[in-house]
């Protein structure tokens, strides 16, 4: 990708709610990119922040927080960019699927007309083409019998089929970037590896860029070129999937990779990573994982590692990266 | 050990679908949703029983009849030797509170109005857990059991990330101190982390507690390792049954087979030997007849079409529900 520009380029992206008077930096100077039909995962604890970096990179998070930084779609500032024009983006070129479905279906709306409508919005079909992609998407997107379902509503699917119609709305109009929060969270492994290849195969023949967050490091080892894991709003680990997963460097990765019930007694207490991730009201001084990290040195009380290159295309934010971690399949 | 507590006898669920265009042309009703066809299942006390099968397969189905959400239309369930479903039995609470169910999306099931704190402190009310006087001491206690911080109390569902709602969730299914947990995809939403975390905490707290778990999720690896023994269903029945670990390594039925096959590998070199399923997916509103896999089956036999395999014992096996599964199980 190093020979193309990137068609996203996220650079010092920051954004910070206020409850009751108090700052919540819910995403704090994130920086990556995409390029053409590249696969970037996003992992990290819950709550660490990676549907906010999606929201704000479509602007989304504007309405309820302050959003600094840049976001590039095609060398074009879209983080200042007016709502208006922003729209035009939004649903044609960048697709997002959210990670709960039920509220970001309308209940009152049939499936069907829901995903016509995405189509009569961002595309020039007819009415009788836009039927038609609307059952050839849920089709694609493994929902049985589609035709005959297209009049129901989101309550009569189950919560996987609800999934997959948002999967199906997002695709519809073939967008050059999909945002997919956590796209197979709900969904069992033969349908989720259908959906994968689906937006695999999208990634490739229309040269589509994902941002696929996922707590599934199976998944992301096998749909991502690269990985990025955030911790307390901050990218902290960043590479080629295969480096990050088989030898991880940040003491957080480390302790993410251990946790996976893989070659352990049936039963048995799994690994997790000792303490419970920092409240944005009152984030450490230093490192934010400074409280749980076994590897922790003065310094990381003090001063806030920054996410430095340690080889080509990998960075780390840590003062004392792990040398010899067990990671995946290693 | 292996008194069931709870006995699930052959319980069908059909759903009516709404009515189509072409339905009102030809007056006739909507089409039938057959979400169950013959469900039996015992979860013995103190035992995890995994549910593993396809989106749509008729797993919160099933989860939603034994909470009494939904009333099946055939068959039985009875719990502690009683039919949850006589006359007298609905009325009685105390079955409300001894089995708990936990929501696959807890973002609807937790009252967007109320703090963490009033959503503790009702469940802790409602069932009469503690005197008034406590009852805000047991709210920090919940909380530190589901990890939570203190000042969630304080917060509104909004205000948490998904994985932190889920923790909400558990922490009002254990606020009531229930013998039954069935829990449909609790941890799906979560981070492996953290998942680990409440892994362990429902193993401990089973443990401690011996609490009878039903566990419905897809996450393979997950169901493996907390699992005594696992269902496998597809399309409303289930067609294998049993050891947690005889199943995982040695699945019988050529859908478990599949379904195994496609857990992702954490090495990305490693593609693994997915077991790609042909054929049409299948659609509760359309059952096939005979073995309702035989229509992506790579054993089908033309007898597959007609007759409906019933579960059987397997030697060195669980139970299975397939006409062929000993040449089935000894090719694979
Ligand atoms: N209220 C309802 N009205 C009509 N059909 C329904 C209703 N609830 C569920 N269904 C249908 O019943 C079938 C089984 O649904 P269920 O929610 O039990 O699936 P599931 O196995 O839990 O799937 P998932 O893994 O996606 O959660 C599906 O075909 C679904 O569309
Ligand atoms: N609208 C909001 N107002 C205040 N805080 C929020 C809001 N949305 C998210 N947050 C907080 O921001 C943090 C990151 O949330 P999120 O990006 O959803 O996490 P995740 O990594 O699990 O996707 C969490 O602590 C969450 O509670
Ligand atoms: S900077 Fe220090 S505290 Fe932070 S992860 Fe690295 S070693 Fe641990
Ligand atoms: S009964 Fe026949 S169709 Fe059904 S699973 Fe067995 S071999 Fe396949
Ligand atoms: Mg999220
Ligand atoms: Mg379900």
């Amino acid at each position: 990708m190093s020979d193309t520009q990137p068609i996203l380029e996220v650079e010092n992206l920051c954004t910070t709610f206020t409850r009751g008077g108090v700052a919540l930096p819910a995403v704090r100077d994130v920086s990556f990119n995409v390029g053409k039909g590249e696969v970037l995962g996003l992992v990290g604890e819950s709550g660490s922040g990676k549907s906010v970096t999606l929201r704000s990179i479509l602007g989304l998070s504007r309405r309820y927080g302050d959003v600094t930084g840049s976001v590039k779609w095609m060398g074009q500032d879209i983080a200042q960019m007016p709502e208006r024009k922003l729209r035009h983006i939004r649903g044609r070129d960048i697709a997002m699927i959210f990670q709960e479905p039920m509220t970001s279906l309308n209940p009152l709306l049939t499936v069907g007309l829901q995903l016509t409508e995405t189509l009569k919005a961002h595309t020039d079909m007819g009415r009788a083409a836009r039927r038609d992609r609307a059952i050839e998407m849920l089709d694609h997107v493994g929902i049985p019998a589609a035709a005959s379902r297209l009049n129901e509503y989101p309550h009569q699917f189950s919560g996987g089929m609800r999934q997959r119609v948002m999967i199906a709305i997002a695709l519809a109009a073939s967008p050059k970037l999909l945002l997919a929060d956590e796209p197979t969270t709900a969904l069992d492994v033969t349908i989720q590896a259908q959906i994968l290849d689906l937006i695999l195969s999208l990634a490739d023949e229309l040269e589509m860029g994902v941002i696929l967050v996922t707590h599934d490091l199976g998944v992301v080892a096998q749909t991502c070129k690269r990985a990025a894991v955030m911790y307390a709003g901050r990218v902290v680990e960043q590479g080629d999937v295969r480096q990050v997963l088989r030898a991880p460097r940040h003491p957080y990765t480390v302790g993410l990779m251990r946790s996976v019930p893989q070659d352990v007694p049936p039963r048995s207490q799994l690994y997790t990573v000792p303490g419970t991730p920092p409240s944005l009201e009152a984030l450490p001084q230093g490192c934010a994982f400074a409280p749980r990290c076994q590897g922790r040195t003065e310094g990381c009380l003090v001063a806030r590692p920054p996410l430095e290159a340690i080889a080509q295309g990998r960075s780390v934010a840590c003062f004392n990266p792990v040398i010899d971690a067990q990671g995946a399949a290693a | 050990m292996t008194q069931p507590v709870m006995d699930i006898k052959d319980i069908e669920l059909e759903f009516q679908g709404s009515r189509t265009l072409i339905d009102f042309v030809k007056q006739r009703p909507g089409r039938v949703v057959r979400a169950l066809n013959g469900v039996s299942l015992q979860l013995n006390k103190g035992e995890t029983l995994g549910v593993v099968g396809e989106s749509g397969c008729g797993k919160s189905t099933l989860a939603r009849c034994i909470v009494r959400l939904y009333e099946p239309k055939r068959g039985s369930i009875h719990f502690d030797g009683k039919d949850i479903f006589a006359a007298g039995a609905k009325a009685d609470r105390s079955y409300n509170r001894r089995v708990q169910m936990m929501f696959q999306d807890p973002y609807s099931s937790l009252n967007p109005r109320m703090t963490t704190g009033q959503i503790l402190s009702e469940a802790l009310s409602v069932h009469k857990m503690r005197p008034e006087g406590e009852i805000a001491s047991r709210v920090a206690e919940l909380l530190d059991l589901v990890r939570l911080p203190q000042d969630a109390a304080g917060k509104l569902p909004h205000e948490f990330s998904g994985g932190q709602r889920q923790r909400i969730a558990i922490a009002r299914a254990l606020a009531v101190e229930p013998e039954v947990l069935i829990a449909d995809e609790l941890v799906s939403a979560l981070d492996v982390s953290v998942q680990a975390q409440v892994v362990n905490l429902l193993l401990e707290l089973q443990d401690r507690l011996n609490l009878t778990i039903l566990f419905v999720a897809h996450d393979l690896r997950l169901v493996r390792h907390v699992s005594n023994r696992v269902a496998v269903i597809y399309l409303g029945r289930i067609v294998e049954v049993g050891d947690s670990e005889t199943l995982f390594s040695n699945p019988s039925h050529p859908y478990s087979q599949a379904l195994l096959s496609a857990a992702p590998s954490l090495d990305p070199d490693d593609k693994g030997s997915a077991i790609r399923l042909q054929g049409e997916l299948p659609s509760p509103l359309n059952v096939p007849p005979g073995c309702p896999f035989h229509v992506r089956c790579r054993h089908a036999t033309d007898f597959c079409k007609i007759e409906v395999p019933e579960l059987r014992a397997l030697p060195g096996r669980g139970e299975v529900a397939c006409h062929h599964a000993e040449e089935v199980s000894e090719n694979a």
